[in-house]
């Protein structure tokens, strides 16, 4: 009897584990291309953050891909989790201006000129309990219009926003070719197959030597991508490394307990199973 | 319950309350040694606990979730960041939570699946069945409209397409969906009534699971040769038996809930529910969560209208008729107890049955897979073959064909002495 349910539980959960594979790869069943697999610092059980790639990848997204892109549930304080100092997270934010949640009253006008009063929230330098600020306050429209129609989207959750995400964000980023010859590309649209449709509004970011590492390592766009989608990865994630940490303890202690509780539910049937022979 | 119990204790406190309400007496007969509970029951049996355990956990972390969500739509996305990100430990309640609903159903469809095999439904345990299917039920709505309340693009196109199905029903159908909605779209309206039951049918459940439970101890639980029980040695207490086999069943489930909820905690989730709802953005696939998969095959395996042959008069359109059997496909559940006409419970002494059983687990599974692709290819005609054997099996098979071809089998002697005269 034993046998039979072990044996129908796992095939059970084979049975289980197959359907939900495949329902998994589906989603990324449409033309793109299935991304690149990348071994990084962060998966499998013992994953953590590489500090060094997360503060380079830092410097990536500030100084290429902020330019276009936010990551508006960042505030600057966090920056002192991936090894920033309080001083240097400091002067990271207040390099930025930002809208102050304090609003004052203006004396104005209303319709039909007589006197009002307006509520005013004034720009200010950013301190370290403050998110980063929108793209420089810009409306919808004018980001458009910057980018040929597309918006580049907020990328604090894309890692976890897309399929196999760090490993997709980082095949977009490498992935660019040249268009198969025959194919119609809008104007303005980069080819890279990895983009669902093939067409992607946002040029090449990065290229060899764009940024200069403080660490000295080769800023070559593969290292680049690599360590900008662990800063991503991380903004998405900023839990992790506490979550498996949790997480062995949690497992370690179960698989005692389940073991204990194993054999003491031996010892409590061990009578009545001995009757039964 | 209580009357069964022969609850006695020397503490004077206890006894000044048991003599003033018998609650101590109330959980010795209900879980304690005065509990009598086959001493055959398997591993499939741990389910029902788990089940239990299962929904104090989502009660449990939900109240605290609740403390630090908004349900408005301007700010929900961005409180459940809030709560992934600044509360203590709260990215592990919301982890919880979402893989908790996972969990649970994992569990609820291993129990029903269970009371399938070993013909826990039949008399005299009808309506411990029914309670069951009622839970189910509620379980769906309520992960449904959890699911819409973190307000990602998933939570609010699944909420688009899971209400506007009932703008099937003839006549009354839109305003219906708009009653539901309460506007004109999907808005905040919706999200906050969402919100107000997402609340309430846990407390529902629970008040079900008391009734399921009290309609279990009138006659006790069913058993694997699915024979009554004889005498006292059939039986042993509840108390440690199986609370010493329950603890064991909940370590292994925590092991494997703990695994997903550390390590793997978006793996049953969609990655377009990290996306901020846009109304004028439709994601490339919408897809139920898993839990989901097999009815939503059913609900889109039906592309055909019933007309009146050689008219065009329409009775029953695709889409109202797609919804029927998608109700239907619970609704035949309901039923069950009355569709088998064999008076044997368990599947052991039903080889046929047993076949049966089997293809239908298959038939949930392929239902399950073709709910999560696009209807393309050959997806709809296997969506569509599947709908049909799921309800051949429960509307012909069972009482029409076997009655005819199922002989009749010898049961065992009892439990205690299970041999086949
Ligand atoms: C010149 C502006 C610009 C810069 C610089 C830029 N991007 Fe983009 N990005 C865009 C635009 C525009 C889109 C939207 C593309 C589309 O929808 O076709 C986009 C989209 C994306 C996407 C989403 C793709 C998807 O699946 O929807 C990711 C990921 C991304 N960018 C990452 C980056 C990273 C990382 C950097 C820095 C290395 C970067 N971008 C630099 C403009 C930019
Ligand atoms: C039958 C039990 C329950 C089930 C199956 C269930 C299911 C769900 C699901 C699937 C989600 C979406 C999770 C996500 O993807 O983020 C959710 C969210 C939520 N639930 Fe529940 N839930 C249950 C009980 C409760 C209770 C009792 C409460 C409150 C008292 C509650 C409060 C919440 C809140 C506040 C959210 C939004 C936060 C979030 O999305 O994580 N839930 N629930």
């Amino acid at each position: 009897m034993k046998k039979f349910f072990m044996k129908t539980l796992a095939s059970a959960a084979t049975s289980f584990a197959v359907v939900l594979g495949l329902s998994v790869s589906v989603f990324a069943a449409d033309a793109e291309k299935a991304p690149k697999e990348v071994n990084w610092s962060f998966s499998g059980f013992f994953g953590t953050y590489d500090r060094a790639a997360l503060q380079r990848g830092f410097q990536v997204y500030e100084e290429v891909c902020a330019a276009c892109h936010g990551i508006r549930y960042i505030a600057f304080r966090n920056l002192t989790e991936i090894g920033f100092s309080e001083e240097e997270a400091k002067a990271i934010a207040e390099k930025y201006e930002t809208v102050s949640p304090q609003y004052y009253w203006e004396d104005t006008e209303d319709f039909d000129g007589n006197p009002a009063k307006a509520k005013v929230y004034p720009v200010v330098t950013a301190g370290l309990s403050d998110k980063f600020p929108a793209k420089q306050f810009e409306t919808e429209a004018q980001i458009r219009d910057g980018n040929g129609g597309a918006l580049p989207p907020d990328l604090s959750l894309i890692t976890k926003a897309r399929h196999h995400g760090p490993d997709y964000v980082y095949s977009l980023l490498t992935g660019y070719e040249d268009a198969p010859s025959g194919m119609e590309m809008v104007p303005g649209m980069s080819y890279n197959p990895y983009f669902g449709g093939s067409q992607i509004a946002m040029a090449n970011p990065l290229f060899e030597d764009q940024v200069e590492y403080a660490d000295g390592t080769k800023a070559t766009a593969d290292q680049m991508a690599k360590d900008v989608v662990t800063f991503l990865m991380w903004a998405a994630e900023p839990k992790l490394e506490e979550r498996h940490q949790m997480g062995y303890k949690v497992m370690i202690f179960m698989l005692v307990f389940t073991i204990l509780m194993y054999f003491s539910n031996r010892r409590v049937w061990a009578d009545v199973k001995k009757k039964k022979d | 319950m209580a009357g069964n119990s022969n609850f006695q204790s020397n503490n004077k406190v206890v006894n000044w309350i048991e003599e003033r309400m018998p609650i101590f007496s109330l959980i010795d007969g209900s879980l304690g040694a005065s509990y009598p509970a086959p001493k055959n029951l398997n591993y499939w049996w741990n389910f029902g606990s788990l089940a239990g355990l299962a929904l104090v956990i989502q009660i449990v972390t939900g109240i605290v979730l609740v403390m630090h969500y908004t349900p408005n739509t301007e700010l929900a996305f961005d409180s459940v960041e809030h709560i992934m990100r600044d509360v203590n430990y709260g990215w592990l309640l919301r982890y919880v939570h979402a893989n908790g609903a996972s969990m649970f159903f994992i569990v609820v469809y291993i129990h029903i699946f269970r009371g399938l095999y070993f013909g826990s439904y039949k008399a005299p345990r009808e309506l411990l069945w029914i309670l069951g299917v009622v839970i189910l039920i509620l379980m769906m709505a309520t992960a449904f409209m959890g699911y819409v309340l973190p307000w990602g693009q998933m939570s609010f196109w699944g909420a688009k397409v899971i209400t506007n199905l009932f703008s099937a029903v003839p006549v009354v159908g839109d305003s219906l969906v708009q009653w539901l909605w309460g506007g004109f779209a999907v808005d905040n309206p919706t999200l906050q009534r969402f919100f107000s039951l997402h609340y309430l049918l846990p407390f529902v459940i629970a008040g079900v699971v008391i009734l399921h439970i009290w309609a279990l101890h009138k006659h006790g639980s069913n058993n694997p040769l699915g024979i009554d029980v004889k005498s006292p040695q059939d039986t042993v207490g509840f108390h440690p038996y199986y609370t010493a086999k329950d603890l064991f069943g909940i370590g292994v489930f925590i092991l494997v809930f703990a695994y997903f909820v550390f390590f793997n905690p978006n793996y049953l989730g969609h990655a377009d529910n990290y996306i901020p709802a846009n109304p004028l953005l439709t994601p490339a696939s919408i897809v139920p969560e898993w839990y989901f998969l097999p009815f939503y095959a059913i609900l889109r395996s039906i592309t055909f209208s019933i007309s009146i042959p050689f008219t065009d008069i329409v009775l029953i359109d695709a889409k109202l008729l797609g919804v029927l059997a998608m109700f239907g496909s619970l609704a035949v559940l309901i039923a069950l107890p009355w569709l088998d006409r064999s008076p044997v419970r368990s599947s052991r002494f039903r080889p046929m049955y047993r076949w049966f059983f089997w293809i239908l687990v298959i038939d949930s599974f392929i239902l399950g897979y073709v709910g999560a692709q696009k209807p393309e290819g050959i997806m709809p005609t296997l969506g569509l073959i599947g709908t049909a054997y799921y309800f051949f099996h429960f509307l012909v098979l069972l009482p029409f064909i076997m009655p005819k071809y199922e002989k009749d089998t010898k049961l065992p002697e009892s439990i205690s002495n299970p041999v086949i005269k």
